[in-house]
């Protein structure tokens, strides 16, 4: 007999509040299910991340990555902290300058820019990231009819150990193909070479493959110095840190094995000082963590609608939020807790979301009291993708909401209406 | 003078055809010369034999398994020290080492004293990271590739028979690419990746129980052939030898590793005369009553040091005491049962 | 509407049945209905008994009070009638 993966979570408390305002009383003036985010939270982690970083490293840059959550409330709390913007398309990058960004600090990564994307990114001066060789012969063209130089970083894939190495984007480094693109960037003149750029993967739990990586970007930065004569102004590392969610094939909880914004910070800065570069001349530091910056900062609140048996006599519980506003339980345990005192009795329950649809499972083994109709639940860690990928399908949109420093709650994103939805449908 | 009194808590109380050490450790504990104690016992089952073992062990709890995570361990711990004042944890799971590690201070805090290798130390040692790990202490180890893809592993040209571990416990003889396949697919479904392939070197087995104290010193190394087999690798009969370089190995583990608490040492002889680590437990092994036989009560070793009492090297024992291991059917009534069921509590006196 | 004559229920709430070998453990109200069950009282007997001991609708309480027996009944706890 050995310890199985089923566990209880009898001896844990209920969560009554999110930062002081009660969960019932959120229920009740916004709705359910209903998203929340912390902004005490969401300060507090980019601060933490700041502070490893900066007291290991001397010049570092965070850049919000906007695909995690473009929500402008919860952008511009980043923009506050100090962060640049990452953007990965020709609306983000729009969203961004809406957000009142400065183009000299956006980066502008991901493999779809169009001609129209680089051209506007080209006059705000937003560093473009340059994914594949017919971007790079699209921007040489736009060079030439703009007046601006395009600042340009080239983007690296490479081999940090890992399991899975992503080679989908920009230009792998021990193949040669990054050099190359760098020694042709150089060699055509037109463009500014400032960065080189990679990111290893998602969810990364080895603070190993961060140094592996960060090593190899270094000595390809000295190398750029040493051999093409230029320098360059950052080492972009992308992000992937992993948040506390626990992953569906993880033995122990996500809180137990993500490693901290110390552990990731040591690993890194640790990682570049290994290459001889003069202090003075040490690269900045760009870091494009989204998920571990804002997953515990977002929760979903949600209402209990039914209990039923299976077939089996396993106890089924529907709840009012499913995968179609949480996208994220397709691959993660998400934490879940009552939000009511409850009593000592629990049983194993199987979570259903709303849909009519049978995929729609947010926990398939989850121990729980035993709820009824109209009890609260808190999912957490649900800051990250969820209010960026959740589709409008079969019932509409919640309210996104933000609990703000002095406990006031103020709405991110109204719900959903069904004149939002019919307004685009013309005939 | 009289002895002091200490109330000490033991997991792993099962007993199947893998059985925990528990039961074992309390054996030895009660033995002990230089303190008198009491027995909680931890279960993650109903059924663990120990918890029904009057003699042995005093109360029982149940505890939330360690993939519910350190926080929940932490909030039953509390729960439980309000009532027991344990003074002592011995830990005995690889998989639950992780969160004693963790939660470390915070145990200290409630006057729980544990007694166990560093993050890193156990870090170290674990199955995918071993073979650096001997690599730096110069010790031979089997060749070893962590595997989450077996059609890369296939790339690698190894040759049939090899042994496939999962990242905390199983470890399987394969013979082919098929069997391959299905056991890999268990054992990643299990515990997770990368799963661990070892070559497959034939030869005697030999384990090794040890304990170090905080300065990394070696106190405690008494080596065990391996007399019966059983089908899971378990030793089911032994009998303590002693081999000067089994020792020499145990020397460089230590130094190598600057380790803290027990251990085993998984070894085989191959037939050339070289002598591989297999693998290392960060832990007390089932088979420790035979060295507390032979003189060596390690488990004691281990509470005086949890406890910070100066703990002298014992470095000899008995040779050639030997150990048979025998299943017993217990007959209890279904009420004792029924109490730890349902209260999650069973109270043995 | 009648349990097998040979379930066993301790205090604590420890159920086992002789004829499959299983055992479960209930909360205390489930003991209650089960006493009530034992009794020889009908459904809606027990839900009038209940509703009078708790502050709970008789409708609320039917729900929970017939899932419950249908797991009796799952788990081969029910008399044939």
């Amino acid at each position: 007999m050995l310890p199985g993966k089923v566990g209880t979570d009898a001896y844990l408390s209920p969560v009554l509040d999110i930062d002081g305002v009660s969960v019932d009383r959120l229920m009740r003036d916004f709705g359910s299910p209903l998203f929340v985010f912390s902004e005490q939270k969401i300060h507090s982690n980019i601060q933490s991340a700041k502070r490893a970083f900066s007291t290991r490293y001397p010049k570092v840059q965070f850049a919000w990555s906007y695909k995690t959550n473009y929500l402008d409330g919860v952008c511009k709390i980043f923009h506050e902290e100090g962060s640049w913007a990452e953007v990965v398309s020709g609306f983000e990058l729009e969203k961004a300058l809406q957000n009142g960004v400065d183009g000299s600090h956006i980066l502008f990564n991901g493999p779809s820019k169009t001609k129209e994307d680089l051209q506007k990114a080209v006059r705000l001066g937003v560093y473009i990231h340059i994914d594949n060789l017919d971007e790079l012969y699209l921007l040489s063209e736009v060079a030439d009819e703009e007046s601006e130089r395009p600042k340009v970083a080239v983007r690296v894939n490479l081999d940090a150990g890992l399991s899975q190495q992503w080679d989908r984007f920009g230009f792998n480094y021990e193949n040669g193909q990054a050099w190359d693109t760098l020694s042709k960037i150089v060699e055509m003149g037109k463009l500014d070479l400032k960065g080189i750029h990679c990111h290893i993967g998602t969810f990364i739990l080895s603070t190993k493959a961060y140094a592996v990586a960060a090593e190899k970007m270094a000595r390809l930065a000295l190398e750029v110095f040493q051999k093409l004569r230029v320098r360059l102004e950052y080492i972009d590392l992308g992000g992937g840190f992993a948040s506390h969610n626990t992953l569906k094939a993880s033995y122990l909880g996500g809180p137990d094995v993500a490693p901290s914004f110390d552990d990731y910070a040591e690993a890194v800065a640790s990682a570049i000082y290994k290459v001889p570069f003069k202090t003075s001349e040490l690269p900045m530091l760009i870091l494009e963590t989204g998920r571990a910056l804002i997953d515990d900062a977002g929760y979903l609140l949600s209402t209990v609608l039914s209990n039923k048996r299976s077939a089996t006599g396993r106890r089924y519980t529907v709840i009012d939020a499913g995968v179609n506003l949480l996208f994220t339980s397709f691959w993660y345990d998400h934490k879940i807790s009552p939000a009511q005192p409850y009593s000592k009795y629990f049983e194993d329950v199987t979570l259903f979301g709303p849909l009519c649809m049978n995929i729609d499972m947010i926990r398939e083994f989850v121990c729980l009291p035993l709820l009824n109709r109209g009890d609260h639940l808190v999912i957490h860690n649900v800051g990250a993708y969820n209010v960026t990928q959740w589709m409008q399908f079969i019932t509409l949109r919640p309210n996104v909401i933000m609990v703000k420093r002095d406990g006031d709650c103020s709405i991110l994103h109204e719900a959903e209406t069904l004149s939002d939805i019919k307004r685009k449908e013309c005939l | 003078m009289s002895k002091p009194f200490y109330t000490i808590a033991v997991t792993g109380l099962n007993a199947v055809d893998n059985p925990g050490p528990g039961v074992p450790v309390i054996r030895s504990l009660k033995e002990a010369r230089s303190f008198d104690c009491r027995i909680v016992g931890f279960c993650y089952e109903m059924l663990e034999p120990g918890a029904y073992m009057k003699d042995l062990v005093d109360v029982c709890y149940q505890v939330p398994y360690p993939s519910a995570g350190t926080e929940l361990l932490l909030a039953r711990l509390k729960q439980i020290q309000e009532k027991e004042h344990i003074d002592v944890v011995i830990p005995n799971f690889d998989a639950e080492l992780f969160s004693y590690v963790k939660l470390r201070s915070e145990l200290l805090n409630m006057g729980i004293h544990l007694f166990l290798p560093s993050y890193e130390q156990f870090e170290a040692r674990q199955k995918y990271n071993l073979a650096d790990f001997c690599s730096s202490c110069g010790m031979n180890v089997p060749r070893s590739y962590n595997c989450i893809s077996p059609e890369a592993f296939f790339k690698e040209g190894w040759k049939f028979p090899v042994v496939l571990k999962g990242k905390y416990y199983e470890a399987y003889i394969v013979s082919d690419k098929e069997q391959f396949l299905s056991v890999f697919s268990r054992i990643v479904a299990t515990w997770g990746g990368p799963a661990i392939v070892q070559e497959f070197i034939e030869g005697s087995e030999f384990n090794l129980i040890g304990c170090c104290d905080v300065e990394g010193q070696l106190l405690a190394a008494v080596p065990m052939r391996k007399q019966y087999i059983t089908e899971k690798g378990k030793a089911w009969a032994g009998v303590t030898i002693k081999d000067g370089h089994i020792m020499d190995l145990a020397q460089k583990f230590v130094a190598g590793g600057k380790w803290c608490g027990a251990f085993e040492l998984e070894l085989i002889k191959a037939k050339d005369g070289r002598l591989y680590l297999l693998e290392v437990n960060p832990r007390i092994p089932a088979w420790v009553y035979l060295s507390t036989a032979a003189g060596v009560n390690i488990p004691e070793m281990l509470v005086n040091c949890s406890m910070g009492n100066p703990v002298a090297p014992l470095l000899d024992y008995e040779v050639g005491k030997m150990f048979i291991r025998y299943s017993w059917d217990m007959v209890v009534d279904q009420s004792e049962f029924a109490e730890f069921s349902v209260t999650g509590e069973k109270h043995n006196r | 509407m009648k349990m097998n004559d040979n379930i066993a229920i301790s205090q604590s709430g420890y159920v086992f049945n002789p004829q499959t070998g299983e055992s479960f453990s209930l909360n205390p109200t489930a003991i209650e209905v089960i006493k009530l069950l034992q009794e020889g009282k009908s459904r809606d007997e027990i839900a009038v008994e209940m509703t009078s001991r708790y502050d709970i609708s008789i409708s609320s309480f039917l729900c929970d009070l017939d899932d419950f027996l249908h797991l009796l009944q799952q788990y081969d706890m029910m008399a044939n009638e």
